[in-house]
């Protein structure tokens, strides 16, 4: 099994990849690791007529951890996220959410940037993106612009970017010292999407929940924050009451096909026990 | 068509191609050059027994471009065994360990496993099912498969030890 005909072009900087990407417009791709895109090119999935490799372009790699935001280049790798202590200091969902993604071979390859850009709401960084309020930094030929990730998604493999755009890096306000944590996902087998999975965060006041963020993967069209669901956290001493008014809260917005990996009713019901969990997990985590 | 001059550096060796810009890194590998190690499986990115290590990495080669590999240095098992023929500690763990069955995951799971240890030099079992959780053995023969893995490690570290 091979792609179909393309022409591949390798740019050497991020001007250059800018100045090819918008020559060729919606007729081109940009190639970061290629797990996503190159399987769908070998069904005819895609089948676009130009890829961009980003792969010698060294300006858009590197975690840079110590301000007030973190800040990622789009082509850093998750196994790149797994091993930067510093990262795992900051901001340890980063880590955990990179483990669950397919296996060693394609996390070696697999980008922070091509993960949340692709717009497949079975990935897992485009929810933790949105738990964590993450921009996404986006340039063409004609400059740069940010987007929330919040507001990147707007449909299936429908994003807020353009022909000739590139995603070049992802800022993640860092998390407060002390912050409690959790990404849980239900999958059937290592390498799977999830049946549904939930980032969380919290910041406690004592046994008081100062606020939460909470959003869910692969339980609707595009990765979904639950703001309501986060809200009713805020205040709450994150007792039995509190928890289940969250998890309904989270499970009143989800919109999951019935596939393989289940029914609607049951993946909207799992959505609801990894919030669960999440919630449990980052409550006992936060300090 | 397009074609792509590639340079790759396979088992220590320069190697040279002009490629369509759509050969994958496992047709170039076999087709072009005759290294049958690694082996097609699925061709959808599952079953890593096209498992090759590129610049240290280990990579689905059904799933990397040829042309994306250019100016890389890439292992094969082919390339594992030591310079005078003698095997790689790897090797002789998986044939004394029974770590094989049918054979064909073999040469993805060696490759795998040598990335694997140079990362995790003192794995326990279950760190090593974890690292090898890319490479399906439709025999299901795991469990020899860890106890080989973990073999070759304590073999490494006495050899490092003693060196």
């Amino acid at each position: 099994m091979i792609p179909g005909q393309f022409e591949y072009h390798r740019p050497s900087s991020k001007e250059e990849a800018l100045s090819i990407l918008s020559q060729v417009g919606g007729d081109g791709r940009p190639l970061a690791g290629g797990h996503s895109i190159l399987p769908m090119m070998k069904l005819r999935l895609a089948q676009p007529e130009h890829l961009v490799d980003l792969g010698a372009v060294a300006e858009l790699k590197g975690i840079n951890v110590g301000g007030s935001d973190i800040e990622i280049g789009a082509m850093t790798t998750q196994h790149e996220l797994i091993s930067s202590k510093e990262l795992a200091a900051a901001c340890p969902i980063i880590a955990e959410t990179s483990h669950l993604i397919s296996d060693p071979q394609v996390r070696y390859v697999g980008t922070l940037g091509g993960n949340v850009a692709n717009g497949d709401p079975g990935n897992d960084m485009p929810g933790l993106m949105q738990c964590l309020d993450a921009t996404f930094v986006i340039e063409n030929t004609g400059g740069a612009r940010e987007v929330r990730a919040r507001e990147f998604y707007h449909g299936l493999y429908d994003t807020a970017l353009d022909d000739g755009d590139l995603l070049t890096s992802i800022r993640i306000p860092t998390p407060a010292k002390g912050h409690g944590y959790a990404y849980t996902k239900l999958k059937r087998k290592v390498g799977d999407y999830a049946t549904a999975a939930a980032a969380v965060i919290l910041n406690m006041n004592g046994s008081t929940c100062d606020s939460a963020s909470i959003a869910l993967t692969n339980v609707g069209d595009t990765a979904l924050y639950a703001a309501e669901a986060s809200d009713s956290l805020a205040g709450s001493d994150l007792g039995a009451d509190a928890i289940n008014r969250a998890v309904e809260l989270a499970e009143s917005i989800t919109n999951p096909v019935s596939d393989m990996r289940g029914s609607e009713e049951y993946r909207t019901k799992m959505a609801g026990i990894m919030v669960r969990r999440s919630i449990e997990q980052a409550a006992a985590r936060a300090s | 068509m397009q074609t792509t001059k590639v340079s790759l550096t396979v088992n220590g060796k320069e190697m040279e191609a002009d490629v369509d810009s759509r050969t994958l890194l496992i047709h170039l590998l076999r087709e072009h050059w005759n290294i049958t190690g690694p082996h097609i499986g699925c061709e959808t990115t599952h079953c890593g027994a096209c498992t090759v290590d590129m610049d240290g990495k280990s990579v689905k080669s059904c799933t990397v471009l040829a042309a994306q590999a250019d100016g890389a240095s890439v292992l094969t098992v082919e390339g594992l065994a030591n310079a005078d023929g003698s095997l790689h500690p790897l090797q002789q763990a998986f044939m004394d360990n029974h770590g094989l069955q049918c054979g064909f995951c073999t040469p993805g799971m060696l490759i795998r496993a040598y990335r694997f240890l140079q990362e995790n030099p003192n794995p326990t079992d279950e760190e090593i099912r974890w690292g090898i959780s890319g490479n399906l053995c439709r025999c299901t023969g795991y469990q020899n498969i860890v106890k080989a893995i973990s073999a070759a490690a304590a073999q490494m570290n006495v050899k490092e030890a003693a060196e």
